[in-house]
């Protein structure tokens, strides 16, 4: 691929999307922070009830939502690539945005925390059904015990060609580390 | 209770009170046409609008002029994507912005551009 000088004031030329997942204070928005300009960002959760978000004849529904927000960060490089960062609520209900978000995705990293790895489980479950390369990086949080990485994969239960990394989000450097993995890792599994 | 009123009352701590983002869509709340990528880089056609616009839809307008993602110009305009989504939907659908370069066709990005973010990252 061969490109023009490119002026950011053009605005990004390629645009793309990677997911930050995990659990509960495993620190998405801290690793979005550290990598990118983290700004705020807004979607909404649809509250399913039963006999509302029914189509009239315009199209308007009566839907009622409640604002979401996201971790949400951009990195723009000097070649006009832009990579564009979610962070979504660990919660299982906040799931309804993930789709969307990953369709086109260059992948999603799961975060995960040593003292309770099972709260990634869920991310985990739904990257690989989904089929979206994705790499699990562990928090080593203060306080935490110290696994042997054997251990951890054997209690994520992941694919042997899953790379798990240790990081520490906090760290841009080590930030920085684990978004390469994902690309090195997306690149392997994907085609041609 | 009736359940309008439950509904209003509701509050979710993780996400704040329920509100009605989609007043300035008219109620729209689907996005005319194909749904906009989170990612899809829009640019202002300068085209002129035959309708009158929202005031949010006009200043979309005058942000597109440098092109821009949906993910962007909701941050930019502190609406909820969904609300954004369906705003540019109907600007699109009415020719004054259009997709810069064509959304991603394939499921994966392919690998010489993940070679080059690859790159730009070991680089940054
Ligand atoms: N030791 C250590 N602490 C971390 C690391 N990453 C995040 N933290 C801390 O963990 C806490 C939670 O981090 P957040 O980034 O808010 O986590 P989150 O995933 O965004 O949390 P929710 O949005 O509430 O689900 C913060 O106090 C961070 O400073 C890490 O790599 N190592
Ligand atoms: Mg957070």
């Amino acid at each position: 691929m061969t490109y023009a000088p490119y002026d950011p004031a053009d605005g990004p030329r390629v645009a793309l999307k990677i997911l930050i997942a995990g659990g509960f204070g495993v620190g998405k928005t801290t690793m979005v922070g550290s990598v990118s300009e983290i700004r705020p960002l807004r979607t909404e959760e649809v509250l399913t009830d039963a006999g509302i978000g029914v189509d009239d004849i315009n199209g308007v529904e009566a839907k009622n939502t409640t604002t979401v927000a996201m971790d949400f960060g951009r990195i723009t490089f000097p070649d006009g690539i832009a990579l564009y960062l979610f962070g979504t609520p660990g919660q299982q209900r906040f799931w309804f945005m993930w789709d969307e978000l990953c369709y086109g995705a260059v992948g999603a990293v799961v975060l995960a925390d040593t003292r309770r790895l099972t709260a990634s489980f869920a991310a985990i479950d739904y990257f690989e059904r989904r089929k979206t390369p994705f790499v699990v990086a562990v928090n080593c949080f203060d306080g935490g015990r110290r696994y042997g990485m054997d251990d951890i994969r054997s209690a994520l239960d992941v694919d042997p060609d899953v790379p798990v990394i240790l990081c520490d989000v906090r760290q841009r450097e080590s930030a920085k580390k684990v978004l390469i993995s994902l690309v090195e890792h997306a690149i392997k599994v994907g085609g041609p | 209770m009736d359940d309008d009123s439950r509904r209003e009352q509701w509050l979710d701590e993780a996400a704040g009170p329920i509100v009605r983002p989609y007043a300035v869509t008219r109620g729209r709340t689907r996005p005319r046409g194909e749904k906009l990528d989170l990612v899809t880089i829009l640019v202002a056609t300068g085209r002129i609008a035959s309708d009158r616009l929202a005031p949010e839809q006009r200043r979309l307008l005058t942000l597109c002029r440098r092109p821009c993602t949906l993910a962007d110009l909701a941050s930019e305009l502190d609406l909820p994507l969904g609300v954004v989504q369906v705003l540019l939907g109907e600007l699109h659908h009415n020719g004054l912005v259009e997709v810069r370069v064509p959304d991603l066709p394939a499921e994966q990005p392919d690998r010489r551009l993940l070679m080059r973010v690859l790159n730009d990252l070991r680089a940054l």
